[in-house]
Parts: C-alpha cells; sequence; structure tokens
C-alpha cells in the first residue's frame, strides 16, 4: 500500500512536471543561430551584417520579443572560409540546439550551410548569395539580395539594358572578373545578356583573386578598344582596376557593372575622383525614390555604433539588408505564431513581407519575384570627403526606371573631368 | 592587338610590379635564405606595415613612404624581439623546424586578430597627391603608384647588397649563414649577428607595407595572399642572393604582365610557377644561388 502511494506520487510529479515544463520552455529566449565572417575575406561585411543583426535583435528584444519571448542570438566566426560553416551549422543545431538559423555573409559561405540545412529540413534565408539554390531547388531558402528570379542574368542587366538603349548603340564588349565564385556566375550572366543585346565580345578574360596589378590587364582591354568594359571584381580588385584604368587613361562608354566594393565606405573615400562617370550595381542609395519607411531611424543607430565596431561607417550596402533577413523571418514567426520551420517555410513563400528595404516577395526558387539590383552611375563627386557619399546626388540611380533618381551621363568620358 | 607600344608599356609594367615583389621578398631572403628561419609570417609583418603607414597617414598627413621609412627602426627592433624569443624557444632546443613554423604562425594570428581588434576589418588606403596619377617618358606611361614603389625597392636592394658586402656586420650575417662556429671562433656572437639580420628582415616590411597599401587597398589578413609568391621569389632568386631576388622579382614581374596582357590573367601565376619550376630543374640552387 506504501509502494502504491509512492507511485501515486511519482505520477503526480511527471504530471506537473508535464504540465509545467513546456510553459518553463516558452518563457526561454528563442535562438537564433549564424555563422558568420568575422575575421578573414568577407568580415568587412560579416561585421558590418553582425551589428545590423544585433540591431534588430535589440529592437525586437525592446518590443517584448517573438512570441512573447526574447530573442537571443548564438553566432559564430566562420573566418571567411567555406570549410568551417558546416561544423558551425552542426554545433548551433545540435549543441545550441537553435530554434532558428539563418546563413552567413555571402554565396560561399551560404552554399556549404544548404546540405545540413536540407536534411534537418530547416527555413533558411541567406544574405548576399548569388544563385546559391541553382543547384538544390531547396523550397525553404530564399535570398535576401534582390538579384530576381534568374540571379546570374539579373544581376549585370540593367548595365547592358542601359548600354542597350544609347544612340548609336553600343557594339563591343569587354568582359572582366575574377576567377572565383562571384566572378564567374557574374561573368556568365553578362555573356548571356552581351548577347541578348547583340554585343561583340571582344575580351573574354578571368584573373586569379591574388592580382597584384591590373595594368597589364587594363591595356590588353584598352587594346581590345570595347565601346563598354562590364567588370566583376571582388574589392581590392574593384580599386586595382579602376586605378589601373585611370592611370592607363582608358575609356569606354560604359565602365563598371559588377564592382564589388564600390559600395564601401572606405573604398569610395579612397577612390573619390576616381568614380566619376562609373556606372555600378548597387542595392540602396540614399537617393529620394529610395527611401523606405525605417531605413533612415536604422542606419542612424547603425551610424553610431559602426565606429566602434571597426565597420563600414555609412553601412549601406549589407548591413540594411542583414538586417531585413531576420525582420522577414520575425514577421513569419509572429505571423504563423509558431517556430514549425515548415509552417515560416511556407510562409516565407506564399507572403509579400514590408521590410526597410521595401516589399519582398519571393520567386520559386527562393530569389525575389523581381529583380531590383540598381544600376547607379557616381556623379558629383567633389573630392575623398565621406559626407558626400551618405547624401543623395553621388550615387544616381539609372536603372530600374521605377526606382530611377536621375540622368545617365554618356558617354564615360564626358562623366569624367 | 600587338603593338610595339604596347609591349613595351606591358615590360615596363612588368618591371614595375617586379620592384614592389622585391620589395616584399626582400625580408624573406635575409630571413629564410640567409639565417635559414622559415618567417612565414614575414608578410603578416608587411602588413603590420600597411596599417602602421595608414594610421600615421590618416591622423598626421605623412607621405606613405615616408611613414615606412620612419617605422623601420621600430620594425627592427621588433624583429630583434621576435627572434629572441624564436630563438629561446626553438633554434637553441633544435626544435624550429616544426614547432618554430608553428611559432610563425601564430604571429600571423597575432598580427591579423590585432589590427582587426584595433582598427577593424574594413579595407584601408593611403591619400598622396601622387596616388593615381601617371607621367610619361616617350612612349612609356608610368603610374607613380607603381614607379615609386620600383624606385624604392631598387634603393632598397642596393642599400642591403652594400650592407651584406661591404660592412663587418653585413659579412657576418653572410657567415653566420655558412658556419656558425667559425663566426664564434672569430670573437663573433652568432645570436647577436642573427638577431640583427633578423631585425633588418622585418625592418624591410615596414617599407615593403608602406608601398603595398600604396598599390591597393589593404585589410588585415591580406597578407596570406603574398605567402607564395613571396617565397617563390626568394628561392628563384636563389635562398639568400640580394641580387638574385631582384632579378627573380623583377623575370616574375615581366613574365605575369606579359602573360596577363597577351594571353590571358589567369594563366599569369601558373606560368610564373612554371618558370620557378623549370629553373629550379636546371639550376636547383635558383638563379643566382652557388651550385652544390
Amino acid at each position: 500500500m506504501r509502494a502504491w502511494g509512492v507511485v501515486a506520487a511519482l505520477i503526480g510529479a511527471l504530471a506537473l512536471v508535464a504540465v509545467w515544463a513546456p510553459r518553463a520552455v516558452a518563457e526561454g529566449p528563442i535562438k537564433v543561430g549564424f555563422g558568420m565572417a568575422l575575421t578573414g575575406g568577407v568580415a568587412g561585411n560579416g561585421k558590418a551584417a553582425l551589428l545590423a543583426i544585433q540591431i534588430w535583435a535589440e529592437e525586437v528584444n525592446k518590443k517584448g520579443g517573438l512570441l512573447g519571448r526574447k530573442v537571443e542570438l548564438v553566432y559564430y566566426d566562420d573566418q571567411s572560409k567555406a570549410a568551417t560553416v558546416p561544423g558551425i551549422y552542426t554545433k548551433l543545431l545540435d549543441v545550441d540546439k537553435v530554434d532558428l538559423v539563418v546563413s552567413g555573409y555571402g554565396t560561399n559561405l551560404i552554399a556549404p550551410a544548404l546540405p545540413i540545412v536540407i536534411e534537418r529540413k530547416l527555413t533558411f534565408i541567406g544574405l548576399f548569395g548569388l544563385a546559391v539554390n541553382e543547384q538544390f531547388h531547396y523550397p525553404h531558402y530564399f535570398g535576401i539580395m534582390p538579384a530576381g528570379p534568374s540571379p546570374k542574368t539579373d544581376w549585370s542587366a540593367g548595365f547592358f539594358e542601359i548600354a542597350g538603349r544609347q544612340n548609336p548603340k553600343p557594339r563591343t564588349v569587354a568582359l572582366v572578373g575574377a576567377d572565383a565564385e562571384y566572378g564567374q556566375n557574374a561573368l556568365a550572366g553578362a555573356r548571356e545578356n552581351a548577347k541578348r543585346h547583340g554585343l561583340q565580345v571582344v575580351y573574354d578574360k578571368a584573373y586569379p583573386p591574388a592580382t597584384v596589378d591590373f595594368t597589364p590587364i587594363v591595356r590588353a582591354i584598352q587594346a581590345t578598344n570595347p565601346d563598354i568594359v562590364f567588370v566583376a571584381s571582388y574589392p581590392p580588385d574593384s580599386a586595382g582596376m579602376l586605378r589601373a584604368a585611370h592611370e592607363v587613361g582608358l575609356k569606354p562608354k560604359l565602365f563598371g557593372g559588377g564592382m564589388v566594393g564600390l559600395q564601401y565606405a572606405s573604398l569610395q573615400t579612397a577612390l573619390g575622383l576616381m568614380l566619376e562617370g562609373v556606372v555600378n550595381y548597387d542595392f540602396w542609395v540614399p537617393e529620394p525614390t529610395l527611401k523606405f519607411p525605417g531605413i533612415e531611424d536604422f542606419l542612424k543607430k547603425y551610424q553610431e555604433r559602426a565606429k566602434a565596431a571597426g565597420v563600414d561607417p555609412l553601412g549601406h550596402y549589407v548591413p540594411p539588408w542583414a538586417y531585413a533577413y531576420l525582420q522577414v523571418l520575425g514577421q513569419a514567426v509572429e505571423a504563423t505564431k509558431s517556430l514549425d520551420q515548415q509552417k515560416i517555410g511556407e510562409y516565407i513563400r506564399t507572403h509579400e513581407h514590408d521590410t526597410l528595404v521595401g516589399k519582398i516577395r519571393f520567386a520559386p526558387n527562393g530569389e525575389w519575384v523581381k529583380s531590383r539590383v540598381l544600376m547607379v552611375q557616381f556623379q558629383n563627386i567633389e573630392n575623398n570627403s565621406l559626407k558626400q557619399f551618405g547624401e543623395p546626388g553621388h550615387r544616381v540611380v539609372i536603372y530600374p526606371d521605377e526606382w530611377k533618381s536621375g540622368t545617365l551621363i554618356y558617354p564615360y568620358a564626358k562623366a569624367k573631368r | 592587338m600587338f603593338s610595339f607600344h604596347l609591349l613595351l608599356n606591358v615590360i615596363v609594367a612588368g618591371i614595375l610590379l617586379g620592384g614592389f615583389y622585391a620589395a616584399v621578398s626582400l625580408g624573406i631572403t635575409l630571413a629564410f635564405g640567409l639565417l635559414n628561419v622559415v618567417n612565414i609570417a614575414h608578410p603578416a609583418f608587411v602588413i603590420l606595415g600597411s596599417y602602421a603607414a595608414f594610421v600615421v597617414n590618416s591622423r598626421f598627413g605623412l607621405d606613405p613612404i615616408l611613414a615606412g621609412l620612419l617605422f623601420m627602426p621600430v620594425f627592427f627592433l621588433l624583429g630583434i624581439g621576435v627572434y629572441r624569443i624564436y630563438y629561446a624557444s626553438f633554434e637553441k632546443r633544435a626544435e624550429e623546424s616544426l614547432r618554430g613554423l608553428v611559432f610563425f604562425f601564430g604571429i600571423i594570428f597575432i598580427i591579423e586578430v590585432s589590427l582587426s581588434l584595433q582598427y577593424g576589418v574594413d579595407y584601408r588606403s593611403v591619400h598622396a597627391a601622387y596616388v593615381g596619377d601617371s607621367f610619361r617618358l616617350g612612349p612609356i606611361e608610368l603610374a607613380f603608384r607603381l614607379a615609386i614603389p620600383c624606385a624604392m625597392a631598387l634603393v632598397l636592394t642596393l642599400a642591403l647588397h652594400l650592407f651584406l658586402s661591404r660592412t663587418f656586420y653585413g659579412r657576418a650575417v653572410k657567415a653566420v649563414s655558412q658556419d656558425h662556429l667559425a663566426l664564434r671562433l672569430m670573437g663573433a656572437d652568432p645570436v647577436r649577428i642573427k638577431g640583427l639580420a633578423f631585425g633588418i628582415a622585418i625592418a624591410t616590411a615596414s617599407l615593403a607595407g608602406a608601398l603595398l597599401i600604396m598599390i591597393g587597398p589593404v585589410e588585415p589578413s591580406i597578407g596570406r595572399e603574398y605567402i607564395g609568391r613571396v617565397f617563390a621569389i626568394a628561392v628563384l632568386g636563389g635562398m639568400g642572393s640580394i641580387g638574385g631576388t631582384l632579378v627573380a622579382a623583377l623575370i616574375l614581374g615581366v613574365l605575369e604582365s606579359l602573360t596577363s596582357t597577351f594571353y590571358g590573367p589567369s594563366w599569369a601565376l601558373a606560368v610564373s610557377f612554371g618558370i620557378l619550376l623549370l629553373v629550379l630543374a636546371v639550376r636547383p640552387s635558383g638563379l643566382v644561388g652557388r651550385a652544390g
């Protein structure tokens, strides 16, 4: 009889635990896990993205969190190395037991996480990955970069569209880019766009990532006398290419396109007047046509903390998107009132999301349903001051027409003073 | 596409690039070639030199080259300090081969992380009136951004050559690479001499760093991209030959430039390293190294 009493007491205790445990768990924070490049080659963007994510988490927590629970960020430095990514995401999921995961910065660091994400059937938003889902076709991957449903070609579509609108229409093009993931993808898209616009490709070469001097490449391009030059380069190469072009006197009718780094304040202030007339891709610039609700408040908060964090002082390039990809995830969690990955993924796929980078709707392949890769032209550059790049009128949106904020100065030589 | 004007300019661009390569490689030649110290952290010291030039240039507006020269004594002392630790911890115990390598790997990480924490991971550049401008010498166009580093590299090479061949300490550095014991019998302290030579090797990184940041923007981890190339130049030059380093650097620079322009930049490094293998197959001691 006494034994039955003990059993009954145990059952009672277990029942109490069963009743109280979910509530105890529910009151714990929602953990959002990710790897991020905090050291290594793309750490400049990774650290800036982290600051933006932290601002998002602080703001969400100030408003009471998600589903009434605080948000806790769990992150590790992926060192800008793809090899570290699978280990990081395994640890996040198995050891840290995070509730949600998002990607690190860039194609090379998103792709290695996808097999794990797919295996665990998670919803995954990628930060600045170019055509990452092209091989996987995973229905719950979403890319926050506005490259459009055909990212490779959409990336440079604006550059070639601008060229095609000129009279007389340019006839020849030189294509040059880094011999790496981004460069190869961007060049492949540029080749298709060149073909679509009937341009003859007179130079089409890739350069190795460790190239120090771009003068020989620029001279080779100059020797082919192209009407337009499309460049798909990484940040230090973009500076090297632009300096070499300036020194050699390369003046095609249109120059730029896919130069990564010209969106960073550090390179803008370093290159100053050399940027004048360059037409290059961008995702957000401080032009009147792109003043989405919340963006200015966010940038103000970011810029106040950027110096101490040692990151891009203006934060126009990656930070708004790093904030937005968590905004999308947070909105999906709130709307579905759940942490169920399938429900969250389904919601993101089928709804339009209001973010500080504008309204976002995803295509079936996880890319934006409509491209918003901007082509901006550097205009009215006076010197190397940082202030001008934080103001409108210096990176004028030329394409797409929907977001246009100024007129192209054509040809490039006319823009250069 | 081919023209004599283009060929001439491409060769000159290669010479300028080679001059810069020489400036970065001289420290490796001294440390690796003459002292047998596998200082794989040399490119990281070069980046430290770049940041020193950046700080002085951005805060006080000082010319980056002048900043590089001013910091040379500081880097010299830093080099002596690093060598003392290396000697006491590894060389003295004859454990320098693998553990010494790990030591220099550690130094790379310390430098990179320190720079990241102090200055962030953003790209840094210097401002000087001549960066971005070019001048003409007949049919040849020369960019100041590359011509000045090349000229400085030539001066540095000449200075090191004169130091090693005309001064007592210079000859002692050469002697220490050949016979420790004989040097000791002559009344010189090999450890002190090696420390001095390693200090000079690191001092060259100060100037090389200033030249690097003139050519392009830098971030803390960018030095890793140069490790292979600078060691290749030191080996091709003949391991320990200052003149050989310059010749090897110029050959690599010109080859890279010619391949980039006339064949395709993707092949530039492959051709350069192919030539390195070919030279080593024919002359294992390098271009200017002593045979046997």
